[in-house]
């Protein structure tokens, strides 16, 4: 190592002087980013009764679990999370297959054209997405997909800009030796993408699924297009249906929106390093 | 090149071979391309010169949707100016407080990760759930917010329900998503080489002019990003307001697209909306293609000085 200038006393005085002070920042900025997440943890377990105590208490008292399985119930939980988990499958299937197929394309082969249409690509992800709703709709009504699952999935097989981009920047990362080798012993390009390029970049793969099922999850513009009838509703769409029927009961409300945000939470804490450092492999820093 | 064979040239060569495999590779996207990009695009551009119900067929009309748009139409002034504050301060405000709290998550102390994951973890949290529960914590009378602020004695405003604070309610609420931009942020501090921060300090650098002079040109295509990222995702923010307010109280909080939203999907002005989508469209593509011709002279590329 290269540190050859000796810390002297008083600089490390300072290093712990600053250490202090970012300690102190870091403790107060959590507690402010946590508070939030905390106070609906907490009224989720009172009743309408005690929610509405002033000063409110911190720690429900007692604990009130009941609006959970009454919230649930309430309204079809159970079949808004199934719809929601069929379009996420669904989604999820169809971007990993096509988008890996796009991604080689453009990480491995050479074609007049390609950096042309790779701009062409990238561009479209800035491209305001209210445009194209409404022919979107038109689209997809003429074909009678209103009330169906199939605009949130039928374009996954189609591939999605973003997710090109990050497999396409891990794909040009995998040594070209692999493939060679392979190519030497005859095998043919679907070939070396199963057995070379999927097996090695299992983790940007796992982080296209968990992106897109974080997509999924939280969409809620074409749900609220696409699906009217009660029993399409995905957990998004029930969620906003209770909040503007039983917008008074905020236990049942926090009940709900906590059940809502699970999910989430448990697959971030799955895949925190997918998250915090995805972004990192994909290259995006400009 | 791979596969070196000395047969006579047949006319599907290796880069032929090669060309063609890269188009079949790429082909559902340039279907996907032509369906659900260049089409609706091309379709709504047309749309925009109609008048259509959507029960009887389109009727061509010219320019009249603009005219009216930018003539007679107060609301969409209205949620022109909504869109255009909540974006100028919105956008800022994630900008410096993303990268203060990426600067403070990139010491090396213990405890990093699970700081990280907490100024993180809102920003996973988005949709409908996120916002319900946050009207919660707005709400004026036992909310969190209005409580902390008893606490040191303010009274509280009505938050959303309040003309005047709506609009910042929802301002607030998106700050705390800011670990968005924050992780783009650390991904460029990782960047930063500590050599020339070490260089710098035996140059008598302090951590200041360090900070001026190294970290955060080093950071601007980082701070580009989020610009144009963060742009782009105000302009068309949609969910939050939909839930929380719904335009009100007295279109204090009437967003672009939802204007634009209640326009094609609940009075069915398919041309009118399409009309309003494009103008936003143009908007944003001028404000980008502004903010890339300008970046050539602030943001600054590290192969520039290799």
């Amino acid at each position: 190592m290269t540190n050859s200038l000796s810390k002297s006393q008083p600089t490390n005085w300072r290093k712990m002087f600053w250490d202090a002070v970012v300690y102190a920042m870091l403790i107060v900025g959590s507690l402010m980013f946590l508070l939030p997440l905390v106070f609906a943890l907490t009224s989720s377990f009172k009743t309408n009764g005690q929610i509405m105590e002033i000063p409110p208490r911190w720690i429900p008292d007692p604990f009130h679990w009941q609006n959970y399985p009454e919230a649930l119930t309430y309204i079809p939980f159970g079949r808004f999370m199934l719809n929601t988990m069929i379009i996420a499958v669904g989604a999820i299937t169809g971007n990993l297959l096509s988008c890996t197929i796009i991604a080689y394309g453009f990480a491995r082969l050479k074609a007049p054209g390609k950096n042309f249409l790779f701009m062409l690509m990238l561009s479209t992800m800035m491209l305001v997405e209210p445009v194209r709703i409404i022919p979107i709709y038109i689209e997809f009504s003429k074909l009678g997909w209103v009330d169906t699952f199939l605009p949130m999935i039928v374009p996954a097989f189609f591939g999605s800009p973003f997710y090109i981009f990050l497999l396409r920047q891990f794909f040009m990362g995998i040594p070209q030796e692999l493939e060679d080798a392979a190519f030497i012993d005859g095998a043919n390009r679907l070939q070396i993408l199963w057995m070379i390029i999927v097996p090695n970049a299992k983790p940007a793969l796992a982080a296209v699924a968990i992106f897109n099922f974080q997509g999924v999850w939280n969409d809620f513009l074409y749900p609220l297009v696409f699906l009217h009838k009660q029993t399409n509703y995905t957990i998004a769409l029930g969620l906003s249906f209770f909040r503007s029927t039983y917008s008074v009961q905020w236990g049942y409300l926090m009940a709900a929106s906590v059940v809502a945000l699970l999910p989430m939470v448990i697959i971030f804490f799955l895949a925190q390093k997918t998250f915090i450092e995805g972004i990192s492999f994909s290259g995006i820093k400009g | 090149m791979p596969n070196q064979a000395d047969q006579p040239a047949p006319f599907w060569n290796i880069q032929r071979k090669e060309a063609l495999a890269f188009y079949l590779c790429i082909a559902p996207w340039l279907i996907g391309f032509i369906l659900f990009y260049l089409g609706p695009v091309i379709a709504s551009l047309y749309f925009s010169f109609t008048e259509w119900d959507l029960l009887s067929p389109p009727k061509f009309i010219g320019m009249d949707n603009y005219v009216k748009i930018f003539t007679r139409d107060p609301l969409f002034l209205q949620s022109l100016k909504v869109t255009l504050i909540y974006t100028f301060t919105y956008v800022p405000l994630d900008l410096v407080l993303g990268l203060l709290i990426a600067l403070l998550l990139n010491r090396q102390i213990r405890g990093i990760g699970l700081f990280r994951t907490i100024f993180y973890l809102p920003s996973v949290l988005t949709g409908v759930a996120y916002v319900v529960m946050w009207m919660w914590i707005f709400n004026p009378q036992v909310g969190l917010i209005n409580t902390l602020l008893k606490y040191v004695g303010i009274q509280g405003p009505r938050w959303l329900l309040d003309p005047k604070y709506a609009l910042w309610a929802l301002v607030l609420m998106s700050v705390f998503q800011v670990g968005r931009s924050m992780v783009i942020y650390l991904a460029g501090l990782q960047d930063v080489p500590k050599e020339l921060h070490e260089a710098a300090s035996i140059d008598g650098a302090n951590s200041w002019e360090r900070f001026w002079k190294i970290t955060l040109p080093l950071l601007t295509p980082s701070i580009l990003f989020n610009l144009i990222f963060g742009m782009i995702m105000t302009f068309q923010s949609f969910t939050n307001v939909y839930i929380a307010t719904n335009g009100g109280p007295l279109d204090s909080t009437l967003f672009y697209v939802l204007y634009l939203y209640q326009k094609a999907f609940a009075f069915f002005e398919m041309g009118y909306a399409s009309a309003l989508a494009w103008i936003l469209f143009l908007m944003v593509l001028v404000l980008t293609i502004i903010i890339f011709r300008t970046s050539g002279k602030w943001v600054f590329y590290r192969s520039e000085t290799d």
